[in-house]
Order: C-alpha cells, then sequence, then structure tokens
C-alpha cells in the first residue's frame, strides 16, 4: 500500500509539474518549475534502486543545466515577450497528434511481458553497492561507448565556446 | 508492489506533453526545455525496465542519455546566444531570415 501511495504522489506532481513548465509564460517560471520536476524524477529512481543515478540526476540536471538554463534566460532581456500569446494557433492539432501518439503507445502497454531477467537483483545489487556495480558494468562491458561520450562532450563544450563567442575583427 | 506498467505510463505521458509543449510554444528556450522534459520520459521508462528486468544496461544508457543531454543544452543555448545577437527575440517565428 505505502509504495502504490509514494508512486502515485510522484506521478502525479511529475505529470502537474510537466503541464506547467510547457504551459508559463515567464522562461524564469518554466525552468525553476522543471527544477522541481528533476528533483520529483531524481525521487522516482531512488524509489527504482538507482542511487548513483539519482545522484546524477540531481548534480547534472538540476545542478549543472539548469542553472545553465537559467543563467541564459536571465542574460537576454525577455521583458517584451510577455505580451506574444503563449501557444500556436493550431495547438488543438498538436494536441490531437500528442493524444493519439499517447493512444498508440498506450495500447501495446498492456502487450509488455517481461523478458529472461539479468542477474543483477536487487539483493545482488544492494550488497555490492549500486555505485560499485554501475561502475564495474560501465568500464568494461561499456568502456569504448563510454570513451565515445566522452568526445562528444569535448565536442560540445568547443562547439559552444565557438557559437557564442563574438567574431574576432580580421 | 508498483507494477512496470504505471512507470510507462507514466514515462509515455511526460514524452507526450513534451511532444505538445515542443509543438504549440514560439518560445525557442521553453521548446528546449520540452525536449529536455521528452529525454526524462524516456529516462523514467529504462530506469524502470533496467529495475524490473534486473538488468544494469537501462541505467547505462541513462547514464549516456544525461551526457548527450547535458551537450545538446550547451550547444543550444550557445545557438540562442547567437540567433540573439543577431535578432532580439527568442520566438521562432520571427527569425525567418532564411525563408526564401
Amino acid at each position: 500500500m505505502l509504495p502504490k501511495l509514494f508512486f502515485g504522489y510522484f506521478a502525479a506532481a511529475i505529470v502537474l509539474l510537466s503541464i506547467l513548465v510547457i504551459t508559463r509564460r515567464n522562461a524564469v517560471h518554466s525552468v525553476l518549475w522543471m527544477l522541481l520536476l528533476f528533483f520529483h524524477i531524481a525521487a522516482l529512481y531512488l524509489f527504482l534502486n538507482a542511487e548513483f543515478l539519482t545522484a546524477v540526476q540531481l548534480i547534472i540536471y538540476a545542478g549543472a543545466m539548469l542553472v545553465l538554463y537559467l543563467f541564459v534566460v536571465m542574460l537576454l532581456n525577455l521583458k517584451k515577450e510577455e505580451g506574444v500569446s503563449r501557444f500556436v494557433d493550431f495547438w488543438p492539432n498538436a494536441l490531437v497528434i500528442a493524444l493519439a501518439l499517447l493512444f498508440a503507445i498506450g495500447i501495446s502497454v498492456r502487450a509488455i511481458v517481461i523478458g529472461p531477467t539479468g542477474g543483477y537483483s536487487v539483493d545482488v545489487v544492494k550488497k555490492a553497492g549500486h555505485t560499485d556495480i554501475l561502475g564495474r558494468v560501465l568500464y568494461t562491458e561499456y568502456l569504448f561507448p563510454f570513451e565515445v561520450v566522452s568526445v562528444v562532450l569535448l565536442v560540445a563544450i568547443i562547439g559552444a565556446i565557438v557559437l557564442a563567442k563574438k567574431k574576432l575583427k580580421t | 508492489m508498483v507494477s512496470l506498467q504505471s512507470y510507462i505510463v507514466l514515462s509515455m505521458i511526460v514524452f507526450t506533453i513534451g511532444i505538445f509543449g515542443f509543438l504549440t510554444r514560439r518560445n525557442i528556450i521553453i521548446m528546449l526545455l520540452s525536449v529536455e522534459l521528452m529525454l526524462n520520459g524516456v529516462n523514467i521508462s529504462l530506469v524502470a525496465f533496467s529495475h524490473y528486468m534486473q538488468d544494469m544496461r537501462g541505467q547505462i544508457m541513462v547514464f549516456f542519455i544525461i551526457a548527450v543531454a547535458a551537450a545538446e543544452a550547451a550547444i543550444g543555448l550557445a545557438l540562442i546566444i547567437a540567433l540573439f545577437r543577431n535578432k532580439p527575440t527568442v520566438n521562432i517565428d520571427e527569425i525567418n531570415i532564411m525563408k526564401g
């Protein structure tokens, strides 16, 4: 009963906060609701026995990325943007598309069957520690993708600097 | 015990709200936030599958998605700053310089 109560609260809060994020007129409000949303999603990860991902979600998403967003939103002076209409004129069409997608995936959810489970049951993960096991898998089986992701981040850093800096006078 | 299906339905709803926000909002910052919303919806379903199938690979995938999302946010915000320098607006309907 208690797990269902917890899940119900977090699911309802996540849906409500997502709707708040996309309907606010002021971008700063959107970013702040997004921050609260990320906290709730992190709590959901905790609920699924993924402690390390909770920490990563809080540090990277809530700590680094949203601060970056907030920084840019406050850097740009958006005072006069608040007068324009919130949604585009064809928003009912977009709502129909979104609901159709929800329906299409929704009817397939009932067909989910759990396949053969892997070896990392809750007891095994609890015994060795989640971070330990995640690190072992990441640095052995997924070492090459891990290195590729580091290159992706390097490209993103260089690209962001090149895009955002002022043109030099030649 | 909460069933796997509830998590999948929750992740679908978050993903759908993200799509709706991306299609209907014209503020470029909120459109980027909608993309983050979609990525988070997928992350919820991956972690839920990982937990219920007792397999670590889903969580590794979430790890990579978070890294790519951070890269996407850095590039996207740099693009917004570069756009804003040329034309001081975040409404993407007004950014139509390349329209023929």
